[in-house]
């Protein structure tokens, strides 16, 4: 046994205390035709040979390019000691806070948390945290139906595409989902359709209970918050905003627009890309929400003899006491990624959260300017924060090409967004802190080399567009 | 509320001095914003804390203390699995290979985590008897929101649009008929028999043409084994229904029973219980679901393939047109599965069945030794769990079976889980893991023992406790009434200055 | 022994009958049996409950109890006290911690609630 602590002695003592004399006799309650075959399984491996095979498999991941990825999760500079506070023992081998008396740590830490995202979003109630970033817009989406007693909500199509997916598949009984669509042209092209969304909300015999966009949207662009939300009140919805926390550093918060809800992704604060997560799902609500903002909330009280004192709280609105009529499901969390956006924001700053935000902004100008200069300029006219769309003939391809010149070129939008035809031949890059003025420089002479055909640096397989595995090799 | 009392740690916003704290990166060019509308842009800075990195590493370590955790001691929390977190997997999690792949990295750069999903999936599919398994929910409860979601889409596929009502016993986890609402079914409570397990009968009889599903958790919330497990699947397929395990115990039952080859269609696995990725203080988790394969087409997507040469990629959107869609964004909690994987390779077929040939030997004797000072309400031969009740200590002396939790902890032990199942009068849960040593099991059951006696001889030391711990009982009631969720600054305080 | 005054349910709740005014609260009982209430959802003034419909929560620490309509009527009335002091619930359950005025509809239904004499030996009987 790799970590198990029995020598055969332990074992002959527990069964003599048992009186008999094989496990296998603590089994017999399986019935005999029900009994498990063989576990047809490798067997132990070392912990040696684990970790080569661990490195190994890791080593087939490639790291190393140059990035402009981002379309939701993003690489910034995290101070070391997120993680080495994160390694401590007492945080990531602990339990959910049941027992307040030795959870303190936990607590406090969680009630911080709370503290810190409600000054972010300046909003009042935050929850300890959810998922990720799609399944807290589906809670959200959700919570305007409750709140509303309504059953029709709205999501811009320019909301992140797996956020869409995700409400659509909270939403599947009764509740609906409509899609709000884009601006097609003009200066506000790729924006939420102001006109679409009064004409949707229009609908009186289908009552919308709930309006959700997103700051900045999936393209990056930056969205009429404030009218959106007005259109909402104005036919009685709730208005849900989705947004990514290092922009609110910069960027007016969904409390100062007049959103309800905010829900969004937590990643960049301090979560590694991890190929999909663990990361953080943010929610929070007006104080008037606080009854339907479902998972975990901790609040500050005192003990029996006064001492101040964390503890969970609310308790009975969730799923282990109201069973079938909670909220929500949601029972284990994200906790330990809001530890590590708290320590992240702490060590960070205020000062230095508005850095991240501008210092981002200014080297993805630099970005946009040095790729329009070899023929990609961006697709849309509209301000942006850090991450914009430009147009790329043979986008696939050339993206694919890039790779092999050391450059992930951000994301293929038609393989995400497939029936926005305006977006068929277009990358959607980002800059952030981390971004280098080298690291521009090298993506546009590379860019720049593909578009010229200039085929004496680059890779050989040119066969173009398309996975090169074909959909049927399926096991 | 304003903030009361003495306090352990000063919050961060209190440590908080305007003008601390250290350079991290560049300062961005003056001009950087000016291309931003001002209607977008943030008025007021927010009132973040302003801390040098000493200040927040001793917050951090000082708070981190105040915690119990495995690391510390031993954590008997039944129905949780707190097994030791090897840190191992801890270390290839962080692997940069691992934790710099950006999710939306292509396929031909992310073969080493396609191949490790894959392989993980196979080994899930192997141990639960099930043909497919997707990784994609982040946790137990959003594997049962998948599953019930699955045998939804299975029942239309087929025209059966009636069934709006699941089953579960009265013993299950709040997760499940919570989920069952929030897929859009009906929850039908069925009670338990007097040996602990679902009453036949009354399953029997709730069981009809509207019933979509049946949850079932195995060993049950108990830690008892459904002995009559092969007649209620078959009433259940009888009835045109599905069956949903609830794999939150499977640590009793690695290599002894496989849920899919006994005829359960669905299932969940909790990885951050029965294949020891760590709870960190609430989550995160994983919570793949195996499915046999009349529901392969209704899995979430993306899921990932290998091709014939050998190399992996992601489906691709609306390839599987029946799928339920997505629960979640990307391909699910990698981190937490590379964790899985390691644990699953370390010990291999014949590990994973002596963890449950230990898990459940343990608890056993546990119970065996328990059982000199508790009642044990249903005196069988458990699974990894036990129930003990202090129901008979309570009537004698007055001491509940939460004032003997509190009291554990000035013994230096995490409480088990108590007032759980709700079907069992003063209970408390006690499911002491594969990785704890008989020396730890005995110091446990004697520390029980001797509260058993304090309780007859002390009962106020026992009503009183925690006396040792870093603060005692806490004004549940103050804190719910008058929800205080949020720092607030009070006024005159430092606060950061805005630049 | 519980107030003479009122009728009451076995769901544990009180009414007081006035006229062709319903007064509902939770009994004692119920309140120490919940031990400290922290919430109390209440329905809007002008709703129409039929008999036996589920009308409200009542929520404390670590439970959460449905409210249920002993008579049929309309909602005339909803305690707003409730909302910032749910603890008048457990302090005071037959004055201030009352919960809903309804106008009966069917002051047959009045008929089927239990008497103080029974309703004592209901809790007696545990």
């Amino acid at each position: 046994m790799p970590y198990g602590p029995h020598t055969p002695v332990d074992r002959e003592r527990m069964l003599a205390a048992l009186g008999i004399d094989s496990v296998d006799r603590l089994f017999e309650d399986i019935p005999a035709e029900l009994r498990a075959s063989r576990l047809d399984l490798p067997g132990p491996e070392p912990e040696l040979e684990l970790a080569a095979r661990l490195q190994a498999l890791a080593g087939r991941n490639r790291t190393d390019l140059t990035s402009f990825l981002g379309a939701g999760v993003y690489r910034h500079w995290t101070p070391p000691n997120v993680d080495q506070l994160l390694l401590r023992g007492e945080w990531y081998t602990a339990y959910t806070p049941y027992q307040p008396e030795i959870s303190q740590g936990t607590l406090q830490s969680i009630y911080e948390y709370e503290s810190l995202i409600a000054e972010l979003v300046d909003l009042d109630v935050v929850s300890a945290s959810h998922y990720d970033g799609a399944a807290a817009t589906a809670e959200a989406g959700l919570m305007t139906c409750r709140a509303t007693r309504r059953e029709r909500v709205l999501v811009s199509k320019a909301v992140h595409p797996h956020y869409r997916e995700t409400l659509r598949a909270y939403f599947g009984h009764g509740l609906e989902v409509e899609e709000v669509p884009l601006v097609a042209a003009g200066d506000a092209a790729g924006t939420t359709d102001l006109a679409a969304l009064e004409r949707l909300l229009a609908d009186g015999s289908r009552p919308v209970a709930g309006v959700i966009a997103g700051q900045p949207n999936f393209f990056g662009l930056l969205e009429p918050m404030a009218e959106i939300g007005r259109l909402a009140h104005a036919a009685g919805a709730l208005f849900v905003s989705v947004i990514e926390p290092v922009s609110l550093a910069v960027l007016a918060p969904p409390g100062a627009y007049g959103a309800d809800i905010a829900g969004g992704e937590g990643q960049p604060l301090g979560i590694a890309p991890q190929y999909g997560g663990p990361y953080l799902g943010i929610l929070a609500s007006t104080d008037a929400l606080v009854r339907q903002i479902p998972g975990r909330l901790v609040g500050m009280t005192t003990d029996l003899n006064g001492r101040r004192a964390y503890v969970m709280t609310m308790r009975a609105r969730e799923q282990d006491i109201r069973r079938d009529k909670a909220a929500s499901n949601i029972c284990t969390n994200q906790a330990l990624l809001a530890l590590a956006a708290s320590i992240y924001i702490a060590t960070i700053g205020p000062h230095g959260l508005r850095d991240v935000a501008a210092l981002g902004a200014a080297r993805a100008a630099r970005l946009e300017a040095a790729l329009a200069a070899v023929g990609a300029p961006r697709i849309h006219g509209g301000a942006y924060l850090n991450e914009f769309a430009v147009r790329v003939p043979e986008a696939r391809a050339v993206h694919r090409r890039l790779i092999e010149r050391g450059i992930l070129a951000g994301l293929v939008l038609a393989d995400v967004v497939p029936d926005e035809p305006s977006l068929a031949d277009a990358l959607l890059v980002c800059a952030t802190e981390i971004t280098s003025e080298a690291d521009i420089e090298r993506f546009a002479a590379a860019l720049a080399a593909e578009l010229a055909g200039d085929l004496r640096s680059g890779p050989a397989d040119r066969r173009g567009a398309g996975a090169s595995i074909p959909a049927e090799a399926v096991r | 509320m304003t903030v009361v009392g003495e306090q352990l740690q000063p919050t961060l916003f209190e440590r908080s001095r305007p003008g601390r704290g250290g350079d991290k990166i560049p300062h961005p060019p003056k001009d950087a914003l000016d291309r931003i509308p001002a209607a977008a842009r943030r008025a007021t800075p927010p009132a973040l804390p302003e801390l040098n990195e000493l200040e927040v590493v001793r917050h951090y370590v000082n708070l981190s203390q105040l915690n119990y955790s495995i690391d510390t001691g031993f954590y008997p929390l039944g129905s949780c699995t707190m097994k030791f977190n090897p840190k191992l997997n801890e270390w290839a999690a962080r692997l940069p290979g691992f934790a710099n792949l950006h999710p939306f990295a292509p396929d031909e750069i992310a073969q080493g985590t396609l191949q490790l999903l894959f392989e993980l999936e196979e080994w899930l599919a192997e141990i639960s008897g099930m043909k497919v398994v997707t990784l994609q929910p982040a946790a137990g409860a959003q594997g049962e929101l998948t599953g019930i979601l699955m045998i939804r889409a299975y029942h239309r596929s087929r025209g059966d649009t009636d069934r709006d009502e699941v089953l579960v016993p009265d013993s299950s986890h709040g997760t499940n008929p919570a989920t069952a609402t929030m897929a859009g079914f009906r929850t039908i409570t069925i009670p338990s028999a007097p040996d602990g397990g679902v009453d036949v009968d009354a399953f029997r009889a709730a069981l009809g043409p509207r019933t979509a599903a049946v949850m079932i958790t195995n060993p049950s919330t108990l830690g008892l084994f459904e002995r009559r497990i092969g007649e209620l699947l078959d009433a259940v397929h009888g009835a045109g229904a599905l069956a949903y395990m609830d794999g939150a115990n499977l640590n009793a039952i690695l290599g002894r029973f496989k849920p899919g080859e006994a005829g359960f269609d669905v299932m969940h696995f909790n990885v951050h219980k029965t294949f020891s990725t760590p709870h960190g203080g609430g989550g995160p988790g994983a919570g793949p679901v195996g499915v046999r394969e009349a529901l392969l087409p209704f899995l979430p997507a993306p899921r990932v393939l290998r091709a014939d040469d050998g190399s992996y990629r992601l489906e691709r959107p609306g390839e599987r047109p029946e799928s339920i869609g997505r629960l979640r964004s990307f391909v699910g909690n990698t981190g937490v599965l590379v964790r899985a994987f390691a644990y699953l390779r370390a010990h291999g077929g014949t590990g994973l069945r002596q963890v449950s040939d230990d898990a459940v030997l343990a608890a056993n004797y546990l119970r065996k030794r328990v059982g000199e000072a508790y009642d044990i309400p249903f005196d069988r031969v458990c699974k990894h769990e036990f129930v003990a009740s202090a129901a008979g200590i309570k009537k004698r002396t007055g001491v509940r079976t939460l004032d003997i939790a509190k009291r554990l902890i000035d013994f230096g032990y995490h409480p088990p889980t108590i007032y759980f199942p709700l079907t069992v009068e003063e209970g408390m849960l006690i499911e002491p893991t594969e990785t704890e040593s008989v020396e730890t099991l005995d110091a446990f059951a004697d520390a029980l023992i001797a509260i058993a006696r304090e309780c007859e001889t002390d009962p106020e030391l026992v009503k009183s406790a925690p006396h040792d711990a870093p603060v005692g009982r806490l004004d549940e009631a103050t804190a719910a009434r008058h929800p205080n969720l949020r720092w607030r600054a009070m006024a005159g305080a430092d606060m950061p200055c805005p630049d | 022994m519980v107030p003479s005054d009122l009728r009451y349910t076995k769901d544990h709740e009180w009414v007081r009958v006035d006229g062709d005014e319903a007064t509902i609260g939770i009994t004692e009982y119920a309140a120490s049996q919940l031990g400290d209430i922290v919430f109390v959802e209440l329905p809007d003034v002008g709703r129409i409950l039929a008999q036996f419909a589920a009308f409200g929560v009542v929520e404390s620490v670590k439970a959460v109890s449905d409210l249920f309509a002993p008579v049929s009527g309309e909602v005339s009335a909803a305690n707003d006290a409730l909302a910032g002091a749910p603890e008048l619930v457990n302090s005071d359950p037959y004055g201030e911690g009352w919960m809903v005025r309804l106008r009966l509809s069917a002051p047959d239904e009045v008929g089927d609630l239990l008497d103080p004499a029974a309703y004592d030996a209901l809790i007696a009987a545990g």
